[in-house]
Formats: structure tokens, sequence, C-alpha cells
């Protein structure tokens, strides 16, 4: 049995390798795949804090992505029509540097989180299922009725937004920035999660009276990483967006939000690498029974449900019999 | 639907994402039966025995491990349910939509009072919706299986001490459900169109309702549904006349009817944070 850590350095080495077979093979989508993985594995990550170690079952995170996706969108758009975004108070203008839209994605997805969390968090259990998931529907619907970015056609960019002295467009530099953003959040949330703070959070999900009753203000706590959980996520949304050039309200949907919860289950609850190899997971079935038969969503449900039923650490369990998820 | 889901998720403690699965496997029941043998009601009755068979297998198979899992199990489960059932329908029947025709006794439409004109076939969904609303009440509060559901609502190991099948209990109740949902769907197919789907919208339209009326009250989720409808017809209609007294008429229709669209979930949004517990739910 291999133990936890020893897996994690197997999957940096694939991580790593996977972008040279694709030079080699000269096969860039497989490159554009693994860029995939990697910025739904930054989704995940972000979920699995709030959802594997504090408990919060968010069925809305499809708004932080999707947040994070249209404001990359909609900054790239006015910068290549070169129109002001805002003339209030001051004149704004869109851009297209990352360097100013990922701040601006993190930012205003975090904030986002900060008022969903605040006004779901005083519910719990099945309410703040459900409430998270009206919030998620809400902007969906907004994002649909809204004609000035697309509506329900989406927004397309017809450029990559650019990084100074590099060029985005190129396959592979798309995916070193993008390895790069997930060892940031893996590192954060590993710091987050052995830090006095992230004792407090993982304590919550395993009783949360007993935490108040040390003297934590248990709300503060959930709060806190809602936001920060929302924030990387929405930075997953900003990465998203440039690699398909695309954004459309489908990724606020509903089914978004189930997905990048699929990626935290399938992989490994409460795991650090659990979302990514999820996410992995899930490509890679899209694109092998993807390719034998149109319905391969039928056979994801299959293996979710047995998963569900049977083995319930997820992906990363298997390997893993350390108990790390139990009730 | 809404009624079939509030008694799954009340009555049983189960989040049910599937829900909406039920109430599309009744539309394609009701084409299926309406192809072949040209009835509307039998292809009424063959979508509420469709869905309602269909709703037993999988409690069997599947929900009765679920019960005492976490919601975040039951969440995950019903939603690969929802994967499993619409791929699965969709390779049976195609992707593409089919249609019901409504017979002829209820085509056309009557005018009520004030001259207003109304589709008959409308007034018989209203009317069916009526009659199942009492139907639920009446099984609830009077029958022994009410009894018996409540019962187990309150306390499962009491009753099933008392020597009452809790799991044959459950999978009936499911099948109610389930059947409830299947007849919804096709009566809506019968004004749209049958296709994979169709229940999804509809899906988080029902939690919206049930959540704001109150989880397991039934009476919640009719007084909720009412409130959902309303809420969402003054919106898109009165809101973009509202706007236009501010603003110019071709931005105040896109934003009225933005905002419009969103207005049941800020209700939603608004009666969870003043009754965390919704309208008649239980603290």
């Amino acid at each position: 049995m291999i133990s936890e850590q020893f897996f994690n350095k197997w999957i940096w080495f694939l991580l790593l390798i996977t972008p040279i077979c694709g030079l080699i093979f000269d096969e860039p989508y497989y490159i554009t795949l693994a860029t995939k993985v990697i910025i739904l594995g930054i989704a995940g990550i972000g979920l699995n804090l709030a959802l594997g170690y504090c408990g919060l079952i968010s069925f809305g995170h499809a708004a932080f992505f999707g947040i994070g996706g249209y404001v990359t969108a909609i900054m790239s758009y006015h910068a290549i029509n070169n129109e002001i975004l805002f003339s209030w108070p001051f004149d704004i203008f869109g851009s297209s540097d990352m360097l100013i839209i990922w701040p601006l994605a993190i930012l205003i997805s975090a904030f986002l989180s900060l008022i969903i969390g605040l006004l779901s968090l005083r519910t719990s259990g099945v309410y703040f299922i459900m409430i998270t998931l009206a919030f998620a529907q809400m902007l969906y619907f907004f994002s649909i009725s809204w004609p000035n970015y697309g509506g329900e056609d989406g927004l397309s960019i017809y450029m990559r937004n650019s990084l100074p002295m590099l060029n985005t467009m190129n396959p592979l530099t798309f995916y070193l920035i993008c390895l790069s953003w997930l060892s940031t959040s893996i590192y954060v949330s590993y710091k987050l999660i052995n830090s006095p703070f992230g004792m407090a959070f993982q304590a919550i999900k395993q009783n949360e009276e007993r935490v108040k009753s040390v003297g934590i203000e248990t709300f503060k706590v959930k709060l806190l990483i809602f936001v920060i959980s929302g924030a990387i996520t929405g930075l997953a949304g900003s990465l998203y967006t440039d690699l398909n050039r695309f954004v459309s309200p489908s990724v606020l949907d509903w089914q978004t939000s189930g997905e990048i919860m699929v990626f935290v289950i399938l992989g490994g609850i409460a795991r650090l690498y659990g979302p990514l190899i999820g996410a992995a997971f899930f490509i890679i079935l899209e694109q092998t029974l993807g390719a034998y038969t149109e319905n391969w969503q039928f056979w994801l449900g299959l293996i979710l449900i047995l998963e569900i039923l049977y083995a319930r650490t997820g992906i990363m369990g298997l390997f893993d019999k350390k108990k790390k998820y139990e009730k | 639907m809404s009624a079939g889901l509030t008694l799954i998720f009340g009555v049983m403690g189960l989040i049910n994402l599937a829900h909406g699965s039920f109430y599309m496997i009744g539309a394609f029941c009701a084409a299926l039966i309406a192809g072949l043998t040209g009835s509307f009601w039998l292809a009424l009755l063959g979508s509420l025995i469709g869905a309602a068979i269909a709703g037993v297998l999988i409690e069997i198979i599947i929900i009765r491990r679920l019960y005492r899992r976490d919601h975040l199990d039951q969440v995950l489960a019903t939603f690969a349910l929802i994967l499993l059932l619409s791929e699965g329908v969709r390779w049976i029947f195609g992707a593409f939509p089919l249609y019901l025709n409504i017979p002829n006794i209820l085509n056309g439409s009557i005018p009520l009072v004030f001259e207003i004109i109304y589709s008959k076939y409308r007034l018989f969904i209203i009317l069916i919706g009526l009659l199942i609303a009492i139907g639920l009440y009446l099984l609830i509060t009077k029958t022994r299986l009410g009894i018996r559901i409540r019962a187990g609502q309150n306390d499962r190991q009491m009753i099933s001490a008392l020597g009452v099948d809790i799991s044959k209990l459950y999978t009936i109740v499911f099948a109610i459900g389930a059947g409830l949902a299947g007849l919804a769907g096709a009566m809506i197919g019968a004004i749209q169109s049958v296709e994979v789907g169709m229940g999804e919208p509809i899906l988080i339209l029902a939690f919206v309702v049930i959540v704001i009326g109150g989880i397991g009250s039934i009476k919640g989720a009719f007084i909720g549904s009412i409130l959902v409808g309303v809420t969402d017809t003054i919106g898109r209609v009165f809101l973009p006349n509202l706007l236009k007294v501010f603003m110019e008429p071709a931005n105040a229709t896109s934003m009225g009817s933005s905002i419009g669209s969103m207005l049941i979930y800020i209700l939603m949004a608004l009666i969870l944070i003043m009754k965390p517990s919704g309208l008649f739910g239980k603290n």
C-alpha cells in the first residue's frame, strides 16, 4: 500500500511529463486537455477547502467559477473594443493583462462569496445547500437575460489575455502558467490546513458546538474559509475563460456546481490532491468513453453511484487506506 | 410536482435531485403510450404508473442505502442518478423531442368571469393540481397509511419497533412521489415538448417552492408554489414597466427582464434569511 505522500510525488511527475509527451508526439491537444484538468483541479481545490475540510456543502460554487470567468471576459472584451468599462467615479478601461485580471477576478469572487456567505451561513444543513444553489441560479438567470455581454450566446474573446514577455497563445506556456497557479493554490491550502485557523475549520466539520464552547467564533471562521474557497474557484474560472477564449452562462449553471463537487468526491474528499485526481479522471472518462459513445455521462453516473455506495474515500482512498473521511 | 417532492423530502429526510428525472420519465411514458394507443387518458395513467414503477426500482436498488448517509452523499448520488437517467432516456428514445396531443374535449378555450378567456387544458391542469393537493392532504391526515407516514417522519425506530415495515412504507412514499412527478411531466409535456433535460428547470423551481414553504409541509408547498408563480409573473410583467419610469425604455426592458428572472431567488433568499426554516417549517 502506497502512502499519500508518495502518490502525490507521482502526480507531480505526471504533471511535468504530460506536456513533454505532448511536445514529443506533437499533439498540442493533449497539452490543452492537461491544462483543462489543472484548471478544473484548482476549482475543485477551492471547493474542497469549504466542502472537504470545513463541511460546508456549497452547491453554488459555479457562481464563483462563473464570475471569475465573466470578469475575465468582460475586461478583455472592453480592452479589445477599446471601450470604457465604467465612467464613474473615474474612467476605468478594460484590460487584457493577466496581471490585472487575476487579482480582479480573485477580488470580485471573494467579495461575492463574502456576500453570499454572510447571508447563507446563517442557515445550515439542507437549507445551506439550497440557498447556495439559489444564489448561483440567480446569477445564471441574470447572465442569460443580460444582453450587453452576449446573454445566452456567451461572450467570445478573440485573443487570450496577455502576460508581459510571454506568448500565452502557446499551449505549453499557458499550461505552465496554470501549473504555477495550481502549485500556488495547493501550497496555500496546505498552509491553511496546517495552521491554527485550519485546525479550527476542520474541527467545525466534526463538531461545531464544541468549537463554539472553546471560545472560537465559528461564524467568522466559516465565513473566512468560504471566502477563500470562493476566491480560489474564481481564479480557476478566470483561467478557464482564457483557456477557451469564451464564456457562456453554462459556467454558472447548477450542473457546473455539481461537476466541481464530483471532482472533489471522485478524487477523495478532504485530500489535498483529491480534486486534481478527480478532475483528471473526469476528463479522461470524457475523452475515452466519449469517443465510443455519446452517452458517456451514463457511465459517469454509474461510477459515481458505485463510489458513493461502496468506496466513499474516492480514488485516492483506494491507494491510501488511512481513513480520513469518517462520519 | 412540488407536492411529490415535498413528500419525499420532508417525510423521508432525503434530498432528491433526481426528482426531475421522474418528471421526464413520466412524460416519455405518456408520449410512448399515446403513440401506441392514441388515447390521452391512458397516457396520463401510464405516466403515473411508469414513473411510480421507476421510483420503486430506484428506491430499492439505490436510494434505500442513502437514508442514513449525510446530505452530501444524497446530493451526489441523486446528481449521479440524473446523469444516468437522462442519458438512459436519450439512449432509448433518441435526442429528438416528442409531442403529445391534447384530446379534443380539452382543446380550445372557455370564457371565464370578466371576459377573460382561458385555455381549457390549463384549467384542467389547475383542477388536477388542486385535486392532488386535497388528495394528499386527506391521505396524510385521514388514512392509516398517512398516520404511519407521519409516525415514520417523527421517529423511525419507534414505528419499526411497533411492527410497521418501515422500508416498505418508504418505498410506497417514494413511489407516490415519483408517480406524481411523472403525472406532472406528462401534463406539461402536452403543452411543451417532451425531451431529455425537461425536468431540470422545474426541479430547481420545485426546490425553491419547498424551501420557501418549509421542508416537509404540504400546506407550505401549496402556498409556496402560488407565491413563486405570482412573484415570477409580476416580476416579468411589471418590473420592465416600472423601470421605464426611471430609465430609457430599451435599457429598462433588458434590466427589468434580468431582474425579473432573478426575483424568485431573491424572494427565496429573503425568506431564508428572515425565517431560516421556511414559512411553514418546523423550527
